[in-house]
C-alpha cells in the first residue's frame, strides 16, 4: 500500500469557518475544500489571520465557529496534521540528528530514515552539531526535515521559505511538490513564491 | 524505542547537559539549610530537634526553583505545540516530565541529604528516617508542581505564581514529610505518616500528568 492509496480519499473541509485569537475574529465564512494531492496557498497582509487559521486548522484553536473536518481520516491511524510555526522548536544542546530521531519516534508512523531526512535537506555535515549553532535557515531545514520523517497527510506550513536561501526555496517547492504527488495535502502561508504549479491560493481580507 | 522512553531520554539529555543547573539546585538545597544554624543559633539540640522540617523546606524550595524550566522553555520555543501535535498522548509526555522532573530535582537533594544532616547534628536513626520520608514525599511535589506549571505556562503568567498556587496543596507533604521523621506521638504514627505520605505520592504522581495535560490543552497557544 502505498502512501498514495492511504490518502487518496481524504479530503480536508471547513464549513463557514470562522478564526480569531479571544474574541476577537480575525478571518469569517472560510469555506475551504483541499482534496487528496493539491495543495492551498493562503496571502494576505500582515494580521489577517493566516496563522491564526493555520493554528485552527491544527485544532491548536478552536474555531469561533463552523468547523474542521478531514474526511476519510481513520483516528487509528493517528494524527493527521503536521504543523510548522514561526517558531522552530529547535532546543538548544541536542544535536540535529538528536532532535530530529526524537521527532520521528514521538511523532509516529516512521517515513523517511534520520539521516536521509538530514541528507535530503542539506544538514549532513551538521547532524552532530549542537541545534542552537545551526543558522537560522538551517534551522528551517531542520524543520522541513521533521516532515519528512513522519508520515501525515496533511501539512500546515506557516512561513516556510522564511530565512530560507535561494536553494532552500527551490528544496521546499520539490518537498511539497512530492508530499502533493504521494496524495497528501498542504496548506501554505506564505508572501514569497513557492515553487509549487498550480497551487490554488486563497487571500484573506485585511484586519481592521 | 517507544515513544515514552523517547521522551523521557530526551528531557533527562537536556538537564545532564544543562551545564551544572543540576548542581545550583543542589547548592541552594544544601545552602539554604547551612544557614539556618547561624539564623537560630548554634545551639545543637535544638538544631537537632528542628532538623528533619528544615530539611524539608530546603528540599520544596529547591524544587520550586526548577518549575519555570518544566514547560516554559517547550512554550517559547514552539515545542508545546508540537507535543500536542504527537502521536504520544499529551498526559504521557507531561507523565515523561514529570519523572524526569523528579530524577533531575528531587534525586539529587535526596543524594546531598548527608550533607545537610551533618551540618544540622541530625543523628543516624533520623537521617535514615529522613532519607525514607524524602522518598515517598518528593513525588507528590513532583506533581503538584508540574500542575502548576501547566496551569501558569498557559496563561502565560511565569515567575511566582507556580508556587503561589501549589504551596499550600503541598502542605499536607511537608506535614506528614516531617511527621514521618520526628512524630510527636511514637513510632506508630512515624509509621501511619510515612504510609499516608507514600499514599499522597502515587495518587498525585498517577493524577497530575492528565490534570497538568488538561491545563496546557485549555490554554490558547
Amino acid at each position: 500500500m502505498t502512501p498514495g492509496q492511504v490518502h487518496s480519499l481524504l479530503r480536508l473541509e471547513t464549513a463557514a469557518l470562522a478564526v480569531g485569537r479571544g474574541d476577537m475574529p480575525l478571518a469569517q465564512a472560510i469555506d475551504l475544500s483541499v482534496p487528496a494531492g493539491t495543495g492551498l496557498l493562503l496571502r494576505g497582509p500582515n494580521g489577517a489571520g493566516k496563522s491564526t487559521l493555520l493554528l485552527t486548522l491544527a485544532g491548536l484553536l478552536p474555531p469561533l465557529s463552523g468547523s474542521v473536518v478531514l474526511q476519510g481520516h481513520n483516528e487509528e491511524e493517528g494524527p493527521a496534521f503536521h504543523h510548522c510555526g514561526h517558531r522552530n522548536a529547535v532546543r538548544p544542546r541536542l544535536t540535529a540528528r538528536e532532535t530530529l530521531g526524537f521527532w520521528r519516534t514521538l511523532n509516529g508512523n516512521p517515513a523517511v530514515p534520520v539521516d536521509a531526512a538530514l541528507e535530503r535537506v542539506g544538514l549532513v555535515r551538521q547532524a552532530r552539531l549542537d541545534a542552537a549553532y545551526l543558522s537560522a535557515g538551517q534551522q528551517r531545514r531542520l524543520v522541513l526535515a521533521r516532515l519528512l520523517v513522519s508520515a501525515r497527510p496533511v501539512w500546515l506550513l506557516d512561513e516556510p521559505s522564511s530565512a530560507l536561501d535561494a536553494e532552500g526555496q527551490v528544496l521546499l517547492g520539490e518537498l511539497v511538490r512530492e508530499h502533493l504527488g504521494q496524495g497528501g495535502m498542504a496548506v501554505i502561508a506564505s508572501h514569497d513564491p513557492i515553487a509549487v504549479p498550480g497551487l490554488p491560493v486563497l487571500t484573506l481580507g485585511a484586519a481592521r | 524505542m517507544s515513544a515514552f522512553a523517547a521522551m523521557l531520554k530526551r528531557e533527562l539529555r537536556l538537564s545532564l547537559r544543562g551545564g551544572g543547573e543540576m548542581l545550583t539546585l543542589v547548592l541552594f538545597f544544601v545552602i539554604v539549610g547551612a544557614v539556618v544554624p547561624f539564623a537560630v543559633g548554634p545551639d545543637k539540640a535544638l538544631l537537632s530537634r528542628i532538623a528533619p522540617g528544615v530539611i524539608w523546606i530546603a528540599a520544596f524550595l529547591a524544587m520550586l526553583l526548577g518549575l519555570e524550566k518544566l514547560f516554559g522553555p517547550d512554550r517559547d520555543d514552539g515545542t508545546l505545540a508540537l507535543y500536542r501535535l504527537a502521536d504520544l498522548p499529551l498526559a504521557a509526555i507531561v507523565a515523561a516530565k514529570v519523572i524526569a522532573h523528579w530524577l533531575t530535582a528531587a534525586l539529587p537533594l535526596i543524594l546531598a541529604s548527608p550533607a545537610l544532616a551533618l551540618l544540622l547534628a541530625m543523628d543516624a536513626e533520623t537521617f535514615w528516617r529522613t532519607l525514607l520520608s524524602l522518598l515517598l514525599g518528593t513525588p507528590a511535589l513532583a506533581g503538584f508542581g508540574a500542575i502548576g506549571a501547566a496551569l501558569t505556562v498557559a496563561t502565560r503568567r511565569g515567575g511566582l505564581l507556580a508556587p503561589i498556587l501549589i504551596a499550600p496543596l503541598s502542605v499536607p507533604v511537608l506535614i506528614f514529610g516531617v511527621g514521618a521523621i520526628s512524630p510527636s506521638g511514637g513510632a506508630d504514627q512515624a509509621q501511619v505518616a510515612a504510609l499516608l505520605l507514600a499514599a499522597l505520592s502515587l495518587t498525585v504522581a498517577t493524577l497530575s500528568p492528565f490534570a497538568a495535560a488538561l491545563a496546557i490543552d485549555w490554554g490558547e497557544d
